[in-house]
């Protein structure tokens, strides 16, 4: 009960943003967004069917130059085919990548998703009459359901309507995830994760199940980084690269893998910590490094994890 | 013909050369404390920059210039006694944590550590100037080829043997192996594991900073050198096989000389043909060419 009062209670807070914080803020919130998306994507892989994806970067890096290609080279400006196309596109590249990497488990599904990560990062980087090379490509502004947008400041695009667009993906893509992961299919990944002999014997294909988790998760991240684009404004191939994929592991771990909402919560804290940081000194990897440490030998719940642990004892000692 | 061929080639195996020393250092950390060290690479850069701060001040004391590759090697082999603080400081919380959460701690160094370079060195590449041909040139078939080259080559190839010796014939080496081979068996025939770990995280650290110490005087120190240089020895230890020394030495020869050729005859292929090999190893050969051998 209270956890929806909660989440009604953020849901507002963060429609009503645009109206009560300064631009620079509401801006801030839109990779947040696009984060939160990819992120529970890459959590359906970590949280729930116990894969660590250290490659997810590479469907980012799809959806992120679908939009930019599509803007670019093309006449289409239309935001919704972006999404579709980047969808498409990147559950087709999964399909492929998953079903080499859902073979194996831990370090090895690891390294098996960091190589085609990179692989994509160095097409990416040296086909450069197709991609820009290191430069990148410029992502046009995108029309929103049909409407050209086009006269408006930026700033008034993207904290007003682009804002409330990629607030509307984000809970409809929220809302598909919760009925996944609440579905007998999400129960399967669980069992596959805590037990996978057990899973095989109960007569789950365990290899198949991890290739439609790993699809899923791909076409989330493909989500995620076509929004991500038209903030940024221009797509590089730093987006691909292998620590960016590790970010977003460090962004789900520090919001808390074992929660469904602690990868938003993650992509939250990290942007805006990070936000923070660097209006101080330059050195934000350093302060995410101390603190990956710290979440990882000492509260390896993330901030959920302190929420859940304090309300857990709270009703331990009523 | 012959010239540019074994200008290539040379290119490629003092390439090998130094990806070897990094990779052996990983390997030895994943075959005897089954953790993949992300961290290598930036231990690699870390003595890198030490390594150019080591032959600076060596030169502004005067030194012989002929003699600056004493004062590089011992400034690498003594940073990599920073191995014993990360070891004490991080890992060996996590020892009986699954490899998910060792691989993170090990991300978060590499973090960690790209800061910290830039907050001592600052973000400018950083050279020893002129040093990189104290020792001449020499012709081989045709080609012109640095002598420090050379001398980095036969010095990977000395520990290379040196770590078999290390590995075969010494007491500490046949604990390692038998560490690697079963833990609770060492453990319980009285070896004290805490310092099997650390003294083997040690090694594989000093390894790498040696390694970016030998690379200075041919490159420049830059603080990405670390993360790049990471996914390259993955490559060789991913072609090679975890955790074995054998390939280490074939992989890092696979990688350098094939990039090397990559870079001349069709540079877009560079990289991309090695993480190919990669993921072709890993789904026909998943154990490496020489996996499963000991470390």
């Amino acid at each position: 009960m209270t956890g929806r009062v909660v989440l009604a209670v953020v849901a507002l807070a963060i429609a009503a943003l645009p109206l009560l914080a300064p631009p620079y803020h509401v801006l801030l919130m839109l990779p947040f967004m696009a984060y939160g998306v990819a992120l529970l994507g890459l959590n359906l892989l970590f949280g729930y069917t116990g894969l660590v994806s250290f490659g997810h970067a590479l469907f980012i890096g799809i959806g992120a130059y679908t939009g930019a290609f599509l803007t670019t080279h093309t006449a289409v400006r239309s935001l919704e085919v972006m999404l579709l196309l980047s969808v498409a596109l990147g559950a087709a590249a999964a399909a492929l990548v998953g079903a080499l990497c859902v073979r194996y488990v831990k370090i090895y599904f690891g390294m098996l998703t960091l190589a085609f990560g990179m692989l994509f990062y160095t097409f990416l980087l040296k086909f450069y009459r197709v991609t820009g090379g290191d430069e990148g490509m410029r992502v046009l502004r995108p029309s929103l359901l049909g409407q050209s947008l086009d006269a408006m400041p930026k700033t008034d695009y993207l904290a007003g309507p682009y804002y409330y667009y990629s607030l509307a993906v984000l809970v409809i893509a929220a809302f598909a995830m919760w009925r996944i992961v609440h579905s007998p299919f999400g129960l399967c990944l669980r069992t596959i994760r805590d037990n996978p002999t057990k899973a095989e014997s109960l007569g789950i294909s365990v290899t198949r199940y991890r290739w439609y988790a790993f699809v899923i998760s791909a076409a989330y991240a493909a989500v995620g980084g076509a929004l991500l684009g038209p903030p940024i404004g221009n797509v590089d191939p730093t987006l691909a690269y292998w620590t960016h994929s590790g970010n977003m592991v460090l962004m789900t771990l520090l919001g808390g893998f074992a929660s469904f909402f602690g990868p938003l919560l993650g992509a939250f804290a990290f942007i805006f910590l990070q936000d923070t940081v660097m209006s101080v000194v330059p050195y934000w990897r350093l302060i995410f490094g101390a603190i990956l440490a710290f979440v990882v030998i000492v509260a390896p719940g993330g901030l959920m994890g302190l929420f859940t642990r304090r309300r857990v004892t709270a009703m331990e000692r009523a | 013909m012959t010239a540019n061929l074994v200008n290539i080639l040379m290119g490629g195996i003092f390439h090998a050369a130094i990806l070897f020393l990094v990779s052996a250092g990983l390997q030895v950390v994943f075959g005897v404390q089954k953790i993949f060290n992300l961290a290598c690479g930036s231990f690699y850069a870390l003595g890198a920059y030490v390594g150019v701060s080591a032959v600076s001040w060596y030169a502004g004391a005067g030194g012989p210039p002929a003699l600056f590759i004493v004062p590089l090697a011992l400034a690498g082999l003594l940073i990599g006694l920073s191995g014993v603080v990360v070891e004490r400081g991080l890992l060996r919380f996590v020892y009986d944590r699954d490899e998910t959460f060792q691989l993170l701690l090990t991300f978060a160094v590499v973090l960690m550590m790209e800061d910290l370079i830039r907050m001592t060195w600052g973000t400018s590449p950083r050279s020893t100037a002129g040093l990189y041909l104290v020792y001449g040139q020499t012709r081989l078939l045709g080609a012109t080829v640095p002598v420090y080259n050379l001398v980095v080559i036969a010095a990977s190839l000395v520990i290379a043997l040196g770590i078999g010796w290390l590995l075969t014939r010494t007491a500490f080496g046949r604990i390692m192996r038998a560490s690697a081979d079963n833990r609770e068996m060492t453990e319980a025939l009285g070896v004290d594991m805490r310092s099997v770990y650390m003294k083997v995280f040690t090694l594989g650290t000093a390894l790498g900073t040696l390694g970016g110490a030998l690379v200075i005087p041919a490159t420049a120190a830059m603080s990405e050198m670390g993360i790049d240089l990471i996914v390259e020895a993955f490559a060789v230890v991913v072609i090679g096989g975890l955790g074995s020394m054998r390939g280490a030495l074939v992989g890092a020869l696979v990688v350098g000389l094939l990039r090397a050729v990559a870079i001349s005859v069709y540079p877009e292929l560079e990289m991309l043909i090695i993480y190919m090999i990669v993921i072709a190893v890993l789904i026909l050969r998943p154990r490496g060419l020489f996996g499963g051998a000991a470390a």
